[in-house]
């Protein structure tokens, strides 16, 4: 298990250091710094073996985090638990910088002192550690008994991510999907690999401990309601993300409170949500993406001094919806001497230090087209070799899922406070960002 | 709220002021100077000298501050033991707490602190706190029954706290059952037989059922746990998998890698027809092509798994090519791991693909990842045989680059191709020629060099590029020193008359004016056989080599299957066993994956052979540390399948050596290039071993390789009674006990096996770990019929003495492993000597006359043996029973004096002489021998018999 846990500062100096296992030393402290922090090469693993020591670090901002050990400990859980820790920390008190922890070192100790044990990771859900671990310190002693065994209860309960006695006036939760669509498209037009990796992040603020069911397109559930009876299995996809009746996920994984066994059998979501912000879902999907821009190049060279390029990009969803902060960037080659654009919208601007033109559209609207047109001069070389081409690149957001998600229902229900699923107000949003969104040319 | 301020303090007398603070009447003051204590503590100051004021400070209501001192008290009290016991009794006191909060934080603490004396306070309140009304209280006692052990083991056993824990198991409260496995699992690494974890299909399903309800840490808790689990059969080991397989969709990378190392695992068992086999495959590529989405550190983690993951079942991602291309702000770590499990997916289906991305990476800045992506091109070259000829043009336009490190690279790659497909692109040589002078590394340097001399006839100026690389032959390295000879007199072969002065050159440059032993002895090989005939001298050094195989880094199997139980941990990461980086006896234990379903009759190496008809396991050559003193890394195979893989070359330890040798230097042999031609991996590889083992044993044991076991009469050995090897209740219920004996010249050990337990065993299997005589079953434990609850069966198994050697302590310990059905057993149990006395030991009396004055008089041994009986005929008779032979017999003033001889199976001669005073029942016993430290054992034997 994790021997110990130090937090140096850029230059290598110790912020918090705080020892779990006997068979590790103070001069554990030295020799990552010495041989990581201070080494002259660039780090080449984030695991790294001094003397039969094994250091784990990870980096946030200029702050360093290391975890020792001597053993054969589980790797993918002692970085899990160091983004844990970070995640703990900026939960208590921002962002994590040097003056924060400096400034927090006695908390940042209680927290340590009670996330890991002897090594070994104990609950780490700030939700519930905020009951008991405060900034104020002295707030445990004026728990009545029952605070107290509801606190602990709650540490070590099933439901560690939540509190009881949650109170809200309006019982409220916002679900927003994020999906960032990842395209590689041929200058033909053809696809050559296209994946849109999603996340549903879900903020809720609902009284008690609700129970909550959340419903979405999913190919498999849909598929097995429909064997039931006949449904209209007419809907064919349209354009814009308005609707395809069901999606194919590839894969997808769970925040703790999901019961992952229900999923497993009967592909229903059910949990009961922390309090506040959190991210419920991941998810991927390869299939049947909706793109939301095509880009389509063209590229002349006329003679060895002049290029001629011509990039109409097509917005390929519903009139009604509108992309926002859209850029494309055409790469131009290293001999570029000074270049000429023309656009319909928006701006373009040649950028000498990215070798490349940059044309950036505020707006956009569903199926509708526009064009750039420049004319590259280029310097005359006597390098032999072929300008190789970099792909066309293209940022955006759309105010839909690229994939196609869609949420069906998200129902509450609290069996004990007086408050139904039709109190609860809920709001959905989608935003489909690009991710790598390229086009060779 | 700026703690910050604690850091600056530097000046001097600081802890002066700093005591004067902590005995301050102020409680805010007293709290403000523990933080400073505690602040310079993490800078690294002693501030030890503030020991008692600080402690003083721990009787408060303050929670804050109290976790503060306890803080202190943890790094200090090892360094202060006396001072220490003054906090025992704030500690025992917060033990009974009314808020479990701080019964939890006093027994946390007491657990962290080393010292002697708390620690023997800490046993009443940690035993009140295991059974405590509070789970949170529980969880921390139960972890803290690691802590206890880990400071003083026996303490813990003594107190009872181990049945304790065990019964937290079965806790109704998901998170204490999860640390109480967490504690059981690293105890019981310490004790590696102790069963102390003693899984079985109840508790199992216990922590199946807490799996679900636990935090994510807990969970990775009890699915390491698990893994450790050896299912009964095919059925449970199926529905292990069901209940586990909905964790590869948690959202903590660590649990799905650990739910997938119990599948990798649990799948060996499921027969390959079975659906749910099939369906399992294909649930555990998502998941794994998820992990690529997050964090890097994670990812390089993930990727490490991958790669072995890849080796052992490639079916699984096979699909996957394109997940693993390299991203380009992806870290360094990220980008070569990709790199390498990308080459390994390689295949005819996605090879353009594959080609195209190495292309595009070979022009990156990172020099490691450019190299590794060039000699990826080369491996595809070599893997994908349609692909070659795309490989090579690429290759040769990343020449054209003429970046120097490119080109060495490409040069060092392109030799593989050769000798993968010789005579197929050599029109390339030229192009290569051209970048000889750039070429400044030794392996780029050697690789060249062998391609000129392969390929002498072709090259018009062979001789002239050899020639230039002579001038400065002793600059070089022997990699590429090595390489020059033997290209040259490759060149002389096929150019004799053109080459003569510099074949000569080279020669005396090797032979005469260089220190290194291995070109000397190259050398003088070369020059021998070229003097004394050069028609052999061309079969030999011009004769056509076996090609390189496909994967040329693949990980030995039985390593990858030891790390294929360790997925997640830092030795997937390392991709070595924990034994190599961890110290001490954790994790020395090895992990194996289960028998293979239905295995009995099957005992390749599962799937790892998917990569061509040549071979189905492919040849890796292990390294040196797996081969020497693998204590506990027994094959479980019947033993048929290993043994005789190393047991020939053992006996036949010279012409090994000089046919691997041979083989080598017959130009295949590239320096440390690991790519040896397939067939001829078994033989080097079985080198270290013979190299090895033979010192172990003293140089003074003659020759360990000569069976000498002639055939004798049979006579009647003196057989000892059965004995109890194996206890039943460390065994699951296997009871062996047994004994050896020596009949008509076979070695035989007769094993009585009783089944205690209630359900039935099959599938026996035996092996012995290496040891002093290298006693090995002769052929497979034969229990025929399945041993039903309170069945005996008697077994006799056959031994021969051509197993490995190592020398063991005591010198005739011999330690078996016994599989069946159920799981494998070790015991260890000692042989009498005399069950190596060959039936040829009579020794010529003048030899021994010679050999007795010829060992010195330090090798000779004298022993008592009392209370014999015997007249000295009916002695010797009943010693030649047992092969111990008398040669004289001399009475000199009424004392019997026996000279006798003994011959072990390894050929060491143990010479004695007896003397039998009449009247007196002690006779004296002299032994001499070349390695006296057989003589104690000898000395045994002869009291065994004559007592019986």
């Amino acid at each position: 298990m994790i021997g110990g846990l130090f937090i140096y500062n850029h230059k290598g100096e110790v912020l918090i250091s705080r020892v779990y296992r006997d068979d590790i030393g103070r001069n554990a402290v030295d020799a990552f710094r010495v041989n990581v922090i201070h080494a002259r090469q660039q780090v080449r693993s984030p695991v790294t073996n001094i003397a039969r020591t094994s250091f784990f670090h990870v980096k946030r901002s200029n702050i360093w985090l290391a975890a020792v050990t001597k053993q054969n400990v589980n790797a993918a859980m002692v970085f899990e638990f160091l983004y844990k820790m970070c995640d703990v920390m900026t939960a208590y008190f921002g962002k994590i910088s040097e003056e924060n922890i400096k400034n927090n070192f006695v908390l940042i100790y209680e927290l340590l002192d009670e996330i890991l044990d002897f090594g070994y990771p104990q609950n780490s859900e700030t939700g519930a550690l905020k009951t008991f671990i405060t900034q104020q310190g002295i707030k445990s002693q004026h728990h009545t008994k029952e605070e107290q065994s509801q606190i602990t209860s709650q540490v070590t309960g099933q439901i560690g991510w939540r509190r009881e006695g949650i109170k809200y006036r309006r019982n409220e939760l916002f679900l927003d999907v994020l999906e960032s669509v990842n395209l590689l498209m041929s200058p033909q037009g053809q696809v050559l690999s296209a994946h849109v990796s999603g996340r549903v992040v879900m903020k809720s603020y609902l009284s008690g401990m609700p129970e909550c069911k959340f419903g979405m397109n999913d190919k498999i559930v849909i598929d097995k309601q429909g064997k039931g009876g006949t449904t209209d299995d007419s809907g064919k996809s349209e354009l814009g993300g308005s609707g395809k009746q069901s999606i194919a996920i590839d894969d997808c994984t769970f925040h703790q409170c999901v019961r992952l066994s229900k999923f497993d059998s009967e592909r229903s979501i059910s949990f009961i949500p922390p309090d506040g912000e959190y991210e419920l879902m991941r998810y991927r999907t390869t299939k049947d993406i909706i793109l939301p821009f095509r880009v389509i190049p063209l590229v002349r060279e006329v003679g060895r001094t002049k290029l001629e390029v011509k990039v109409v990009i097509k917005s390929n969803f519903k009139p009604s919806l509108l992309a926002q902060k859209i850029e494309v960037r055409i790469p131009t080659p290293l001999n570029t001497s000074g270049v000429q654009v023309i656009c319909m919208k928006g701006k373009a601007k040649y950028k000498a230090s990215e070798n490349a033109i940059v044309w950036k559209i505020k707006r956009m609207a569903g199926m509708k087209e526009s064009q750039i047109s420049a004319e590259i001069e280029l310097l005359p070389t006597n390098d032999k070799k072929k300008w190789a081409r970099p792909p066309i690149s293209m940022n955006f957001e759309v105010p839909f899922a690229p994939s196609g998600l869609k949420v069906r229902y998200l129902k509450v229900f609290e069996p004990k406070l007086n408050y139904s699923d039709h109190d609860v107000i809920k709001w959905v949003r989608y935003i489909g960002r690009s991710g790598i969104y390229e086009t060779r040319c | 709220m700026t703690d910050s301020k604690y850091f600056t303090t530097t000046k001097k007398g600081e802890i002066f002021e700093l005591k004067a603070e902590l005995n301050s009447d102020k409680k805010e003051k007293k709290k403000e100077a523990v933080k400073k204590v505690i602040a310079s503590m993490t800078v690294g100051k002693d501030v030890s000298a503030l020991f008692p004021d600080v402690v003083n400070c721990m009787q408060t209501d303050n929670l804050e501050l109290k976790k503060l001192v306890y803080l202190y008290l943890m790094n200090y009290a090892k360094s202060q033991p006396d001072m220490a016991i003054m906090a025992v009794n704030t500690f025992v006191k917060d033990c009974e707490d009314l808020n479990p909060l701080i019964r939890a934080l006093a027994v946390r603490t007491m657990g962290c602190i080393r010292v002697d004396k708390i620690t023997e306070y800490l046993c009443e309140p940690l035993r009140k706190c295991l059974k405590d009304e509070d789970p949170y209280v529980r969880k921390t006692a139960a972890v803290c029954v690691a802590k206890l052990h880990d400071i003083n083991a026996q303490l813990v056993e003594d107190q009872g706290f181990l049945d304790t824990l065990k019964d937290l198991i079965s806790d109704s409260n998901p998170m204490v059952v999860a640390n109480a496995v967490a504690a059981l699992s690293e105890i019981a690494e310490s004790h590696p037989n102790s069963n102390l974890l003693d899984l079985n299909p109840q508790t199992i399903n216990k922590l199946l059922t807490a799996l679900n309800e636990c935090t994510e840490w807990g969970q990775i808790f009890i699915l390491d746990c698990l893994a450790s689990y050896l299912p009964r059969d095919d059925r449970e080991s199926q529905s292990i998998c069901e209940r586990v397989t909905p964790r590869l969709s948690h959202a903590n990378s660590a649990v799905v890698l650990s739910a997938v190392k119990v599948l990798m695992k649990f799948m060996e068992m499921l027969p390959k027809d079975l659906d749910y086999y099939g369906t399992l495959l294909k649930k555990l590529a998502p998941p794994l092509v998820t992990l690529l989405s997050a964090e890097p550190e994670l990812q390089y983690v993930a990727l490490r798994n991958i790669n072995l993951i890849v080796q052992k079942r490639p079916e699984i991602l096979k699909h996957e090519m394109k997940v693993f291309f390299v991203k380009y702000n992806d870290p360094i770590y990220v980008k070569l791991e990709k790199l390498d499990i990308m080459i390994r997916l390689a295949s005819q289906a996605n090879i353009a693909q594959v080609l195209a991305e190495l292309k595009e990476y070979a022009t990156e800045v990172d020099v490691d990842f450019v190299r590794k992506a060039v000699r990826a091109i080369g491996r595809c070259a070599i893997k994908v045989e349609q692909s070659a000829e795309r490989c090579v043009s690429t290759l040769l336009d990343l020449i054209q680059t003429k970046v120097n490190y490119v080109v060495q690279e490409a040069i060092v790659v392109i030799k593989d191709i050769f000798r993968k497909y010789p005579n197929k692109y050599e029109s390339v040589i030229a192009t290569l020629c051209e970048n000889l002078d750039s070429l400044d590394e030794p392996e780029a340097r050697a690789a060249m060099i062998w391609i000129v001399g392969e390929y002498a006839e072709r090259i018009d100026n062979a001789d002239e590029l050899l020639e230039s690389f002579l001038e400065g032959f002793h600059d070089e390295s022997t990699q590429v020193q090595l390489q020059l000879l033997t290209a040259i007199v490759k060149l002389f072969l096929k150019k004799p008359t053109e080459t003569q002065e510099l074949v000569q050159q080279v020669l005396s440059l090797a032979t005469q004016d260089s220190d290194n032993p291995d070109l000397r002895d190259r050398g003088y090989i070369y020059w021998r056989l070229l003097s004394t005939d050069p028609v052999a001298a061309k079969e030999v050094v011009l004769a056509e080599k076996p090609l390189i195989s496909e994967e040329t880094d693949l990980i030995e199997p039985t390593l990858l299957e030891e790390l294929i139980c360790h997925i997640g941990t830092l030795a997937s990461v390392y991709h070595k066993p924990p034994s190599a980086f961890v110290e001490g006896s954790r994790g020395v234990q090895h992990k194996r994956l289960p028998p293979r379903a239905g295995s009995g009759e099957s005992t390749e190496s599962p799937d790892v052979g998917q990569s061509g008809p040549s071979e189905a396991p492919p040849a890796v050559i292990p390294s040196q540390g797996d081969l020497l003193g693998d204590l506990l890394n027994l094959d479980l195979a019947p033993p048929t399948a290993t043994v005789p893989s190393v047991q020939p070359s053992m006996q036949m330890g010279a012409m090994d050596l000089l046919g691997g040798g041979l083989d080598s230097l017959l130009g295949g042999d590239i320096g440390g290039s690991p790519s040896m031609g397939a067939g001829l991996g078994a033989a080097p590889a079985a080198m270290p071993a013979s190299l090895g083992g033979a010192p172990a044993v003293g140089g003074g044991l003659g020759d360990l390789f000569d069976l000498g076991g002639g055939v004798g009469m049979p006579t009647g050995s003196y057989v000892a009674p059965k004995t109890v090897w194996l206890l039943a209740m460390k065994a699951k219920g296997l009871e062996i006990s047994g004994t050896f004996a020596r009949r008509g010249g076979i070695i035989q050990m007769d094993l009585s096996l009783t089944n205690k337990a209630m359900s039935v065993m099959t599938d026996f299997a035996i092996q012995f770990n290496r040891n002093s005589f290298g006693l090995a079953p002769a052929g497979p434990l034969q229990v025929l019929t399945p041993l039903s609850p309170n069945q005996t069966i008697d077994v006799s198994l056959p031994l021969s003495t051509s197993g490995p050697v190592m020398k063991m302590e005591p010198l005739n310990n011999l330690q078996v492993a016994v599989k069946n059905n159920i799981d494998v057993f070790y015991f260890s149990c000692q042989y009498p000597l005399s069950l190596l006395f060959v039936e040829d030991g009579k020794m010529d009396r003048q030899v021994f006359l010679a050999t007795w004055k010829d060992i010195p008089n330090d090798n000779e041994a004298q022993f008592q043996i009392k209370d014999i009986h015997l007249n000295s005929d009916v002695a010797s008779n009943k010693l030649q029973g047992s092969n111990i032979f008398t040669i004289a017999k001399r009475t000199v003033e009424g004392q019997d004096m026996l000279y006798q001889s003994v011959k072990l199976t390894n050929g060491i001669w143990v010479l004695a002489e007896m003397r039998i005073q009449t009247g007196n029942p002690n006779y004296t016993l002299s032994i001499k021998c070349r390695a006296p430290e057989v003589c104690p054992f000898v000395y045994q034997c002869y009291e065994l018999v004559l007592k019986n």
